[in-house]
C-alpha cells in the first residue's frame, strides 16, 4: 500500500481493506500520534466539500503533519485556465501526498498518472471516494463485530448514489445480503445486479422497508434529491417511505444502527438522534480514524 | 468455372493488402482509423455491397500497404469481423482476422460527457469488458461505452 494511489474502492484487496480497518481501530484507541512530523499534505479541493476536507485536515492535524492547499477552485490557478495535470506536477514538488477532490470523473485516476507523490481520490464527480467506504466499513464493522452474513439495507437513491455503489462493492468481500429499498425510478442499476450475481452474493429489491425493518443489522440511508424524479407528484408520494422515524425502529434487532454518509437533508428525522440506534454522527468521528490510517499506509509510516 | 468469370467490384491489386467483410456503415471510420486518408498509395473502396452476412458490406484494397497486427487490431472496434488478405502477385499470400484487443488507448471517445478525457487534454482509455458486442470501460471515470454509443475519434 505504500506509495501506492487510492482512487478506487476496488485499488485495495480484501487484505488490504482489513488492513486499513485494524489500524483505523488503532488509530482510534490513541488518535493523536507524533507520526507525520515534517510531512506536507496538500488538500486540492477543485469544488466545495467542507466535512470531507475536515475530515482529512482534522486527521493531518491529529498525526503532527503540515496541510498546504486551497478549498475550491475560484482560490486555485484553475480559474486562470491552468490544466489539472500542471496543477498536479506542481503541487507534488510541494507536498508528500495529495488529497483531491474534483468534480470531473476519473480526474483523480489521471492525477495519480501525472503526480509524483501519491494521491488519495476524496471523491471525482459521480464516480469514486473511496474514503467513505473505508469509513463506512470500519463502521459496519465496529458497530456489528463483523463484516460477515450482514444483512445490509440500502435506503434512497441507488441508481446514481455514488457511495452506494462504492459500498456495495466494498461489501462483496464479506458475504453480506443486501436489501435494495428505492423508489422505481431509483433501482440499483443492472450492471451491479449481474456484479452481484457473479460474485454470488444475495439480495432482495424493496419500494418500502416499513414492514421488513425487523431484519436489518444496518440501515444505511442516502439522499433522495426531488430533481431525480420525471414526476414531482411521484416524489411527493414517495417520500414518505424513504423518511425513517424513531417510531420505524419499533421491534427492530438490538444490534442494528443506522447510517447515513452525510450530510442529510430531511430523510432522517430529527427525532431518530436520540436513539441509541443512530450512528451517523459517529460513523462521520469514525472517518478521522480511517483516514489516519490511510494516510499513514500510503506514506509508509505504519505497515 | 463460376468463380474465374465472377467480376470483381473492386479490381485487384498486385501486391497489397484487401480488408473485406466491413460493415458498410463503418466504413469510412475504418478508413479514418488506418489513417487510409492521408497515405499516398493507391487505394480503391467498395461499399454497400451485396454480403451474405452483413446484408451491405465494404471492402478497401491498399496497393502496395502491408499493416502490422497492432495497426490492424485498431480497426476491431469499428469491423469485429474483418477479413485481411495479403496479396503477392494478385495471390493470396496470407489471410488474417481481426482481434479484439484488452485494452487500447485512443480510438473512441468516452460516452460520458463528464468524463476527464472529455474535459481536459487526456488521451481515452479502455478496458474491453465485451468482445462480442464490443463494450468498453473507461480507464478513467469507469463508465461503460457500448458498441451503439461508440464515437470514433
Amino acid at each position: 500500500m505504500r506509495n501506492k494511489s487510492l482512487i478506487s474502492i476496488n485499488d485495495y484487496s480484501k487484505e488490504e481493506i482489513l488492513r486499513v480497518l485494524d489500524l483505523a481501530g488503532e488509530f482510534e484507541n490513541n488518535p493523536s500520534q507524533d507520526i507525520l512530523r515534517g510531512k506536507v499534505i496538500a488538500t486540492l479541493f477543485f469544488e466545495p466539500s467542507t466535512r470531507t476536507r475536515l475530515s482529512f485536515e482534522s486527521a493531518v492535524n491529529r498525526l503532527g503533519g503540515k496541510i498546504i492547499g486551497f478549498t475550491d477552485s475560484s482560490s486555485s490557478s484553475a480559474t486562470k485556465g491552468e490544466s489539472l495535470k500542471d496543477t498536479i506536477k506542481t503541487v507534488s514538488n510541494y507536498s508528500d501526498l495529495i488529497v483531491m477532490r474534483h468534480p470531473v470523473e476519473g480526474s483523480a485516476r489521471y492525477a495519480s498518472e501525472v503526480g509524483m507523490v501519491p494521491i488519495i481520490n476524496a471523491g471525482d464527480g459521480a464516480n469514486q471516494h473511496p474514503t467513505q467506504t473505508l469509513l463506512d466499513l470500519y463502521s459496519i464493522r465496529k458497530t456489528q463485530g463483523t463484516l460477515n452474513n450482514l444483512n445490509l439495507f440500502i435506503v434512497g437513491d441507488l441508481k446514481y448514489g455514488r457511495t452506494v455503489h462504492s459500498l456495495l462493492m466494498g461489501m462483496a468481500h464479506f458475504k453480506a445480503t443486501f436489501w435494495f429499498i428505492s423508489p422505481k425510478e431509483l433501482r440499483i442499476p443492472n450492471e451491479y445486479k449481474l456484479y452481484m450475481d457473479q460474485k454470488g452474493l444475495k439480495y432482495h429489491e424493496h419500494t418500502d422497508f416499513r414492514d421488513i425493518a425487523g431484519e436489518a443489522d444496518i440501515i444505511y440511508m442516502t439522499r433522495v434529491q426531488k430533481e431525480r424524479f420525471s414526476d414531482p407528484i411521484e416524489y411527493e408520494k414517495t417520500r414518505n417511505a424513504y423518511l425513517l422515524k424513531s417510531s420505524m425502529l419499533k421491534g427492530t434487532k438490538g444490534n442494528l444502527k443506522i447510517l447515513h454518509p452525510l450530510p442529510r437533508v430531511n430523510e432522517i428525522s430529527a427525532d431518530v438522534d436520540d436513539n441509541e440506534k443512530a450512528y451517523y454522527f459517529t460513523q462521520a468521528l469514525n472517518g478521522v480514524y480511517t483516514r489516519q490510517a490511510i494516510i499513514s499506509l500510503i506514506l509508509g509510516l505504519k505497515n | 468455372m463460376a468463380k474465374d468469370i465472377k467480376q470483381l467490384k473492386v479490381s485487384a491489386i498486385r501486391n497489397g493488402t484487401v480488408i473485406d467483410h466491413i460493415p458498410a456503415n463503418n466504413l469510412f471510420k475504418v478508413i479514418n482509423i488506418l489513417g487510409l486518408d492521408h497515405i499516398d498509395n493507391q487505394i480503391t473502396f467498395g461499399t454497400n455491397l451485396e454480403s451474405k452476412k452483413f446484408g451491405s458490406k465494404g471492402i478497401v484494397k491498399i496497393s502496395d500497404k502491408f499493416f502490422v497486427d497492432e495497426e490492424i487490431n485498431r480497426i476491431a472496434l469499428a469491423a469485429p469481423e474483418a477479413k485481411l488478405n495479403i496479396i503477392r502477385e494478385y495471390q493470396v499470400e496470407e489471410k488474417k482476422e481481426v482481434i479484439v484487443p484488452d485494452q487500447f488507448s485512443g480510438i473512441v471517445k468516452c460516452v460520458n460527457p463528464k468524463c476527464i478525457t472529455n474535459n481536459e487534454d487526456v488521451k481515452p482509455k479502455f478496458r474491453v469488458i465485451s468482445k462480442k458486442d464490443v463494450s468498453l470501460k473507461c480507464h478513467y471515470c469507469e463508465k461503460i461505452t457500448d458498441q451503439e454509443h461508440m464515437v470514433f475519434i
